[in-house]
């Protein structure tokens, strides 16, 4: 590409550069919203405390061993629910999704089982495995495990025919076929399903931290929440919201980098 | 020949369903733990635990509170996705804090919601429902709305259509496949909602009922909870994708003819 920019192209920069600039001034003019209103009586400062309030509550907090173990406890549950979930979702799909035979038997069953909500296994677990990260970890390996399958069922559907003919007429392996093959096809699906497992699985890390008292962020939000702590309670709030962008904008960064030579990547590259 | 070919598919369709229900009898059938009762005892369980008293008592306030949220948040994110994606101004200047609230895990609002008006009663619980599920509505409004397509968008301005039916004839429409989708995933997470809210309070509610069965060791009693709220997830989405179905018949013919088959 050269480096001369043509004129829609830097119309659509200095338009993308206004759109960031009037964001960061909504973030603010809310922050400022949210700091005002309370102080001056609109909203109930014991149930709303001032935006500083919480940002220095927050603050504190970031100055704590507490809290970074409590983020770090959160931060591992979701990551090996995560990956206990894309590793059984990827192999299941595979196989199920190359066999014509099991991929029409087992539908039924998929489609059954799929909106089953996960918080159901909840006092099960509690049973099971009381506030251990066990508990966490079936919650979210139930409902991580089917938005990835799909998603690579969806994938390696996708195979184009002539070349799946292709590539069995020059007999390559079932292995070849499937590393060369099928598995290229499937990965942008599989991406997808990544990016969204990893939204399901922080949702539901934070539930069981919550609802069960598996140690976390949750659970320390609970505990602040009954304690009466309110601008505690926000400022958990927060850190979590900050997490959930953290892990969205992972999720859509590996995407990127894992499927930097796929035409959808590239085109917006290009662009 | 389309007998048979019919035959084959019922038998695809509950072949596997059957083995699994038979081989979940069969092996829990000997079961001593007290946690994985016989499905025979979950099955004998359920008429006595489900008596239709319950049923008005659990039920029914269970669904009709996430018919309430689900409703409030569908309303309330449609119209102001509506006037958000409709300005490009107004978008620019409120979507990062949108995706900021999106981004936060829904579960983690019941705490605070609880610090105005308390974890029981139906407020609270409508309240969590309803601000789960509306910003995956919201946002999806908002992409179906500025994603309209502006030779649609540029006729109606020509033909000077009247300021409601432009809204409800061309924006609504034509943002209604991307609304669907938000609605989908605001459905489930509605359910999720329904459970949690009830976990927390325990008063009444399918939550609450399951919870309380855990806790007084009724283990049988429990799992026919666990069965019937898994029962009632896929009732949900099925009824949801019926709606769909029906309301975007336009837009599957659309495509099709598109596409020119």
């Amino acid at each position: 590409m050269t480096t001369v920019a043509t004129a829609p192209e830097r119309r659509r920069r200095r338009l993308s550069g206004s759109t960031a600039a009037l964001g960061i001034l909504g973030l603010f003019t809310i922050g400022a919203l949210l700091e005002v209103l309370p102080r001056i009586g609109v909203l109930n400062r014991r149930f709303f405390p001032p935006s500083s309030e919480i940002l220095t509550t927050l603050i504190e907090q970031l100055g704590e061993g507490a809290f970074w173990t409590a983020v770090s406890d959160t931060l591992r549950g979701w990551a090996i629910g995560l990956t206990i979930a894309m590793v059984l979702g990827i192999a299941v799909g595979v196989i199920i999704g190359s066999v014509p035979f099991l991929r029409d038997v087992t539908s039924s069953t998929i489609e059954f089982l799929r909106p089953i909500p996960s918080v159901a296994l909840i006092p099960l677990v509690v049973l099971l495995y009381g506030t251990k990260l066990q508990s966490a970890l079936i919650l979210i390996v139930y409902a991580a495990f089917w938005q990835v399958l799909v998603q690579v069922l969806y994938g390696v559907a996708d195979v184009d025919p002539v070349v799946r003919d292709t590539a069995r007429s020059y007999r390559f392996s079932r292995w070849t076929q499937l590393r060369q093959v099928v598995w290229p096809t499937a990965l942008p699906y599989v991406m997808t399903g990544f990016r969204l497992a990893a939204a399901v699985a922080l949702i539901l890390q934070v539930t069981a931290e919550l609802v069960i008292g598996v140690p976390g962020l949750g659970r320390n939000l609970g505990v602040a929440q009954s304690s009466g702590a309110v601008s505690l309670t926000y400022a958990l709030v927060v850190a979590v919201g900050i997490i959930g962008i953290a892990i969205n904008l992972f999720a859509r960064a590996l995407e990127r980098r894992i499927l930097n030579w796929h035409p959808s990547v590239r085109r917006d590259v290009a662009r | 020949m389309r007998l048979t070919s019919i035959g084959r598919q019922l038998l695809m369709t509950i072949a596997l369903p059957v083995i699994l229900l038979a081989l979940w009898w069969v092996v829990s059938a000997d079961n001593t733990s007290p946690f994985w009762p016989s499905l025979q005892k979950i099955l004998q369980a359920f008429p006595d635990t489900w008596t239709s008293d319950r049923v008005m008592e659990d039920i029914v306030p269970s669904l009709a509170r996430l018919a309430l949220g689900y409703a409030l948040a569908l309303l309330v994110g449609v119209g102001l996705g509506t006037v958000i994606g409709l300005s490009r101004p107004v978008r620019a200047f409120l979507e990062p804090a949108l995706e900021f609230l999106r981004a936060i895990p829904p579960p983690v609002i019941i705490p605070v919601i609880a610090l105005f008006v308390g974890y029981s009663g139906w407020t609270s619980k409508i309240i969590a429902i309803a601000l789960g599920c509306l910003w995956p509505i919201l946002l999806n409004t908002v992409e179906g709305v500025r994603g309209l397509d502006e030779v649609l968008v540029d006729t109606a301005r020509s033909y000077r259509f009247r300021r409601p039916t432009y809204l409800y004839q061309v924006v609504l429409r034509g943002s209604s496949p991307q609304v669907a989708t938000g609605a989908r995933q605001a459905l489930s997470i509605g359910v999720i909602m329904m459970v949690i809210s009830e976990l927390f309070a325990a008063d009444n509610g399918l939550g609450a009922a399951i919870v309380q069965a855990q806790r007084a060791f009724a283990i049988p009693e429990m799992w026919t909870g666990i069965i019937l709220l898994g029962v009632i997830g896929f009732l949900l989405s099925l009824i949801f994708r019926l709606a769909e179905w029906r309301a975007l018949a336009w837009y599957r013919g659309l495509r099709r003819s598109e596409r020119g088959t």
